[in-house]
């Protein structure tokens, strides 16, 4: 029977989760209702496309790449829904184009990055650029989402005990990360990412067909970050050009805070929604509080980032040091026999 | 022989940049009447040409520090963080009293600062550039919020609007602040051995280690030079408005110096600085902004001529398609 040691692998994991439970022991103790279930579960409700976008990126993260593009895909998501609702698309039909368009996306962006070799800071980047000029190029203004499926989604509340709810769109993201943890762990194209990220050379050698999965986890991520849509604008009923300006950072960040080494090759899928949580808390936190503003998340969320950043990095460099260590004791073995013969 | 040849490749490098400039001007001068025009009025020089070059100033500024931090093979994400932090310090300090040269310096300060912990980070703990630079780009609109209590403070200084509306012999003063940054740059990185090393370590850090030379302080060096210049073009930005938006200013402008930057031949591998090139890149991006203001196109548009323009300069320094395209000519196939 496996035991659930504190080693290298988790003890990011296990720093996430002992931060999540301080933070809301701080908030349960400094406010009067904050334990109430139904305050823990609106972090879900309020955060769920965030934890949807942040998983799609961990896969790209695992790989050793980045994506910037997420936080505009999630807004072009909204404007084409909410544009094509208007002229009387089908809401699940137009659901099922803006998925698919996610996906061509993702591979157009995965092909050119894994294919000529270039950064994926700068071809996402473009990407960025592309999705968020794009919404615009359909309207300047907001536009209302008032298709009745759409409505009747996002009205739906799943009483989980009592008063206390959760949204469709919980189920969604929770099923997510659910999918992302089996795929990480139990299929060839999960394990070969990781081996991707600790070291594309290596990965090549092997045999590993890296090229194919590398642009599949761009391909990924696209099509969480417009599912990551889909959800945003059942929460916000709306599509507009400038939502969720900013948003990418957040992911990096929170996918950072889950332990997801953003060099690549290390990290657990659920980290992600660790992440967010943590966030959420923060924010609740500083909401229930009243008088902070809200940039205090932001410099909070900074902070906790050095923290974790600082963390990853020592983790790694011990080892860098542990496997020259090896290294040294395998070269000098021989010697040392040899000397004894 | 060897220098003519250095010098007939650095001016190979400058040639793409330089064309796509010479471009949008010929496009320019055929499509929108009056663009070349230069009008005396009030003693200054009036024109969209010379407007060009007054809005440029910031981005110039920026992309040049940014342009050392790419040579060292890295990268620096949060110059628009540090960026709106300087103008939120220079303003706040305006407003409450200070003398002028009190709060810039007070602005030159923090944002050398920014450059330092910047620094700290990337070069000193060893920590990825953009992850080490991605800290401050998140904190640092916070810091600038702090500063300026959420608002968004606006100054009446008529000394420090100069900086960024002035006029100098009928020129805006904004140019000559470029020039003076532009120059010392140069200097420091052509004239002593500090650009040396800069190049080498981008090239190849452990090599320039083996040789002798602290790559890490190299490093350190070239955050703090590209926090300064983003302190000053943060002043430049603030001045413009004649007030510090914490949100607003210098959004996006990290991802524009970056583009610059890389348009002007830098590559992001690193190993080399190509400034003049770089100024170029800053002046295409700026005279592409104009240009579509000025046909009349929606400006929303600019984003997606700048992912068109990303994409194909960043292909076209690309090994890979190069290769591609001699393989084609030599027919032959390659297995990888």
């Amino acid at each position: 029977m496996k035991k659930l040691r504190i080693n290298q692998k988790n003890i990011t994991i296990m720093a996430t989760i002992g931060l999540l439970v301080l933070l809301y022991m701080i908030g349960i103790l400094s406010f009067k209702n904050f334990s109430k279930p139904q305050v823990f579960l609106n972090i879900f409700v309020d955060n769920a496309f965030l934890i949807v976008v942040a998983t799609g990126l961990a896969f790209v993260m695992i790989s050793g790449g980045i994506d910037l593009s997420v936080s505009s895909v999630v807004a072009f998501t909204t404007m084409a829904l909410s544009s094509m609702l208007q002229s009387g698309v089908n809401a699940y039909l137009a659901m099922v184009i803006v998925l698919a368009g996610g996906i061509l996306f993702g591979l157009l962006q995965g092909f050119i990055i894994v294919r000529f070799n270039i950064h994926s800071w700068i071809v996402t980047l473009a990407g960025m650029f592309l999705a968020r000029g794009s919404c615009y190029l359909i309207s300047i203004q907001s536009i209302p989402i008032n298709n009745e499926v759409f409505v009747e989604l996002s009205k739906h509340k799943i009483y989980l005990y009592g008063k206390n709810f959760i949204s469709i769109s919980v189920v969604v993201a929770l099923a997510v990360v659910a999918i992302a943890i089996l795929v990480s762990k139990y299929t060839k194209f999960g394990r070969s990412l990781y081996a991707i990220g600790g070291n594309k050379k290596s990965a090549i050698l092997m045999g590993l067909p890296v090229m194919r999965n590398n642009i599949t986890a761009y391909a990924i991520s696209s099509f969480c970050a417009v599912l990551g849509g889909i959800i945003f604008s059942l929460y916000m009923l709306s599509g507009y050009a400038l939502h969720c300006d900013g948003l990418e950072m957040d992911a990096i960040a929170c996918c950072v805070i889950g332990g997801i080494l953003l060099t690549g090759g290390v990290g657990n899928l659920i980290g992600p929604l660790l992440g967010v949580m943590s966030m959420g808390i923060i924010q609740t936190i500083i909401m229930f509080q009243g008088t902070l503003s809200s940039w205090w998340t932001k410099i909070v969320i900074g902070i906790l980032l050095t923290v974790f950043i600082v963390l990853q990095r020592f983790i790694v460099l011990q080892r860098e040091k542990r496997g020259k260590v090896q290294a040294i004791e395998r070269d000098t073995k021989p010697k040392t026999s040899k000397s004894t013969a | 022989m060897l220098k003519r040849l250095l010098e007939n490749m650095k001016e190979k490098k400058l040639l793409w940049p330089s064309v796509a400039l010479l471009s949008i001007c010929l496009i320019n001068f055929f499509s929108i009447p009056n663009f070349f025009t230069i009008v005396v009025k009030d003693g200054h020089l009036f024109g969209s040409v010379i407007d060009i070059l007054n809005r440029s100033s910031v981005l110039i500024i920026m992309s040049i520090g940014m342009t050392l931090v790419i040579a060292t093979r890295g990268i620096d994400i949060s110059v628009g963080a540090v960026a709106a932090v300087s103008g939120a310090v220079a303003c706040t300090m305006i407003d409450a009293g200070q003398p002028l040269f009190a709060a810039i310096a007070a602005a030159l300060m923090v944002s050398m600062l920014c450059g330092i912990w910047n620094g700290l980070l990337v070069a000193k703990l060893g920590i990825q550039c953009m992850v080490g630079t991605l800290i401050l780009m998140i904190v640092g609109r916070g810091i600038a919020m702090l500063i300026t209590g959420g608002q968004i403070v606006t100054v009446t200084s008529e000394a420090y609007s100069y900086l960024a509306n002035g006029f100098l012999f009928g020129l805006p003063f904004s140019l000559f602040i470029t020039a003076f940054v532009t120059i010392v740059i140069l200097f420091f990185v052509r004239k002593t051995a500090y650009g040396l090393f800069l190049e080498a370590a981008g090239t190849n850090p452990s090599a320039t280690k083996f040789a002798g030379i602290n790559a890490s302080n190299i490093i350190f060096i070239a955050y703090v030079i590209s926090g300064v210049t983003a302190g000053i073009s943060g002043l430049l930005i603030s001045s413009n408005i004649k007030a510090a938006d914490s949100i607003h200013a210098g959004h996006w402008k990290e991802l524009d110096a970056i583009l610059a930057t890389v348009i002007g031949g830098t590559s992001m591998l690193g190993g080399r600085a190509y400034i003049g090139g770089t100024i170029i890149g800053a002046l295409f991006i700026q005279s592409i902004t104009t240009t579509i203001y000025a046909m009349g196109v929606p400006p929303e548009i600019t984003l997606i001529v700048k992912a068109v323009v990303i994409i194909i300069v960043t292909l076209m320094q690309s090994d890979e398609l190069r290769m591609m395209f001699s393989r084609l000519r030599k027919s032959e196939r390659l297995t990888i």
